[in-house]
């Protein structure tokens, strides 16, 4: 293809600039916190095997922190973008679809019931909490012929989301296990361990190349449903396919940090800013914009009020709500 | 000779038909045009036959095969629709909406290869998009869109080219321009097109075959001549209509009309 009257710079260089940007971001994250830390421990934490209480705070506290801040944001970055591609609306969003609130739902019914259930057990109840809201949420919506209007789905999402809530709410109160229940949901990135990544990045990483595969018909499928039928593509399968991924990605990010509004919903619109409509490029980069939002999110969390924390839904939700009202002012202008 | 036909289709839900035990030929390398009121089931013919929805029963046959049978992916090689006035594009670039044409011959990430850039820069070519190749579809005008949308369905390098209403919303010489886009590409490259229009007149001069719906069903297909007369308009549209000839083109030309007596005092 010719470039001389293509003025766009290429993916490739926007992609290095946001990896540099990663990089220093998780570093900063790194040292920043409510323990002064040196940058030359941060180095010895990683690629030696020297001791001290500066290298065990990092090896043992921020570190697994900030690896679970990177995985969550990418996971929930990216499942905003599949959501906002497939429904061909730029609200969709876990949060607001009813995956978060259908997760934590399974979560307070699981604490009640399986009071004893391992890690694994934890996430599972999320993929499947996610599960029954997205498909609640769908399935109200499709009704009704006419199909999914952005509207319904929105609505559907707001009722069901609310309903599930006051299910975990009520299930907390009854079974006097509002703390539990809340500590999950609402507990952020504290006290994440190596345990709970070993066995919920693997989940991510294997979901992630997934949706990475599927990223060129998930392009086809956001530009028109009747268009994507006659290039050939099999759209149900692939809807399919999309959603099951959407359910891991999201269900393993709450089984790590619980309640994650707007990440979902702010990132891909800020990606679509920078490298345009296609998926190819949507998705990789949401990863890593939302790696670095969560990042940040987070050193902001540790530090604003150091020594103790902000709680990070707090942050997220100062800076995702004058984006929301954004986005609305728009019109979503991207979407019409 | 048909490659492409549908047998006593049904579409529809339930009791609900929309398009009734509808048999049709649909010729070879000839312009076809679906004309009938709003609500007479053009369009969901239309998206049947390119397997958009399904149909309650009987059969679409393309190639002496049941087209629900084939292989979507190749399908899409033999025939391309395009929907009636698409949405918009989301900042897409008309190359980048063009080259989407080339999907049913892509695999794994889709990268496009030597043979796909030629096809697409001659379907930019052909429909005279090239010089906007690397501005958003949104920023152009409808009658430059919609030659876009039909830059894409000619990259997708099929035999029958499917349109619904592909002249709605455009002025009248861009409503021609469209037209005779798609009368050069069957006439020099012996493409197939299905179309629905709402104008007689236009029907009449482009068609070779003319099919007239009524509540899903055919009140009369033929070449012009047999399908705009008194008789046919009236059944298919309620209309007391004048035919005339157009001077230019010798085919038959509503000049005027007026509703039925008893549609009027309903």
């Amino acid at each position: 293809m010719k470039k001389e009257t293509k003025t766009s710079i290429p993916f490739y260089y926007k992609m290095i600039v946001v990896l540099l940007l990663f990089v220093g971001t998780f570093i900063v994250s790194i040292v920043y916190g409510a323990a002064d830390i040196q940058v030359k421990d941060v180095w010895l934490s990683l690629a030696s095997n020297a001791e001290g209480s500066d290298i065990s705070i990092i090896r043992e506290i921020r570190l697994p922190r900030e690896v679970a801040a990177v995985f969550v944001g990418a996971a929930l970055s990216i499942a905003g973008a599949i959501m906002q591609g497939m429904t061909r609306n730029p609200l969709a969003d876990p949060g607001l679809l009813g995956l978060t609130a259908g997760a934590n739902a399974a979560l307070a019914v699981a604490i009640v019931l399986l009071p004893s259930l391992n890690y694994y057990g934890i996430m599972f109840t999320c993929f499947l909490g996610a599960a029954i809201g997205a498909a609640m949420v769908f399935g109200i919506s499709a009704i009704k012929r006419g199909g999914f209007s952005p509207f319904k789905i929105i609505l559907a999402g707001a009722a069901v989301s609310a309903f599930l809530q006051a299910v975990s709410e009520g299930i907390g109160i009854y079974f006097n296990v509002s703390k539990e229940v809340s500590m999950w949901t609402a507990g952020g990135l504290i006290g994440t361990t190596w345990g709970q990544l070993q066995i919920i990045i693997p989940f991510l990483i294997v979901s992630m190349l997934i949706a990475f595969g599927f990223s060129r018909q998930l392009t086809i499928l956001s530009l028109n449903e009747e268009v994507a039928v006659g290039l050939g593509q099999k759209t149900t399968q692939i809807k399919a396919v999309l959603f099951v991924i959407i359910i891991l990605l999201v269900g393993a990010a709450v089984a790590l940090v619980g309640n994650m509004a707007f990440v979902g919903l702010m990132v891909p619109h800020i990606v679509r800013a920078i490298v345009g409509t296609d998926y190819r490029y949507i998705l990789p980069m949401s990863a890593f914009v939302g790696a670095i939002l969560m990042l940040l999110a987070d050193t902001l969390a540790r530090t604003v009020n150091a020594p103790w924390e902000t709680p990070i839904v707090a942050i997220i939700s100062v800076l995702g709500l004058p984006f929301f009202l954004l986005i609305i002012r728009k019109g979503g202008r991207a979407f019409t | 000779m048909f490659r492409l036909q549908t047998e006593n289709i049904n579409i529809g839900y339930g009791e609900h038909l929309i398009v009734k035990d509808l048999s049709v030929e649909i010729p070879d390398k000839k312009i076809t045009t679906i004309i009938g009121s709003n609500g007479c089931g053009k369009s969901t013919l239309l998206k049947a036959i390119t397997r958009i929805i399904a149909h309650e029963s009987g059969t679409v046959i393309l190639d002496g095969e049941d087209i629900s049978k084939q292989d979507t992916k190749k399908l899409a090689k033999k025939m391309a629709i395009l929907p009636q006035t698409p949405e918009s594009t989301n900042g897409l670039t008309v190359g980048e909406l063009v080259s989407y044409g080339r999907f049913p011959y892509q695999s794994g990430f889709g990268r496009l290869k030597k043979r796909d850039y030629e096809v697409i820069e001659w379907a930019l070519e052909v429909t005279g998009t090239l010089e906007y190749r690397f501005r958003p579809v949104d920023a152009l005008s409808g009658g430059q869109r919609q030659r876009v949308w039909i830059a894409m369905a000619l990259a997708q390098e099929t035999e029958i080219i499917f349109l619904d209403e592909p002249t709605t919303y455009l002025d009248m010489a861009h409503q021609l321009e469209v037209l005779e886009l798609l009368q050069s590409l069957n006439q020099e490259q012996e493409r197939t097109i299905v179309m629905v229009l709402h104008d007689l007149n236009q029907a009449a001069r482009f068609a070779d075959y003319i099919i007239a719906l009524k509540d899903g069903q055919i009140v009369q297909s033929g070449n012009c001549e047999t399908v705009i007369t008194h008789d046919v308009l009236k059944k298919v549209f309620q209309i007391d209509a004048e035919i005339g000839k157009d001077p230019r083109t010798g085919k038959p030309m509503c000049i005027t009309y007026n509703l039925m007596k008893e549609e009027k005092q309903r």
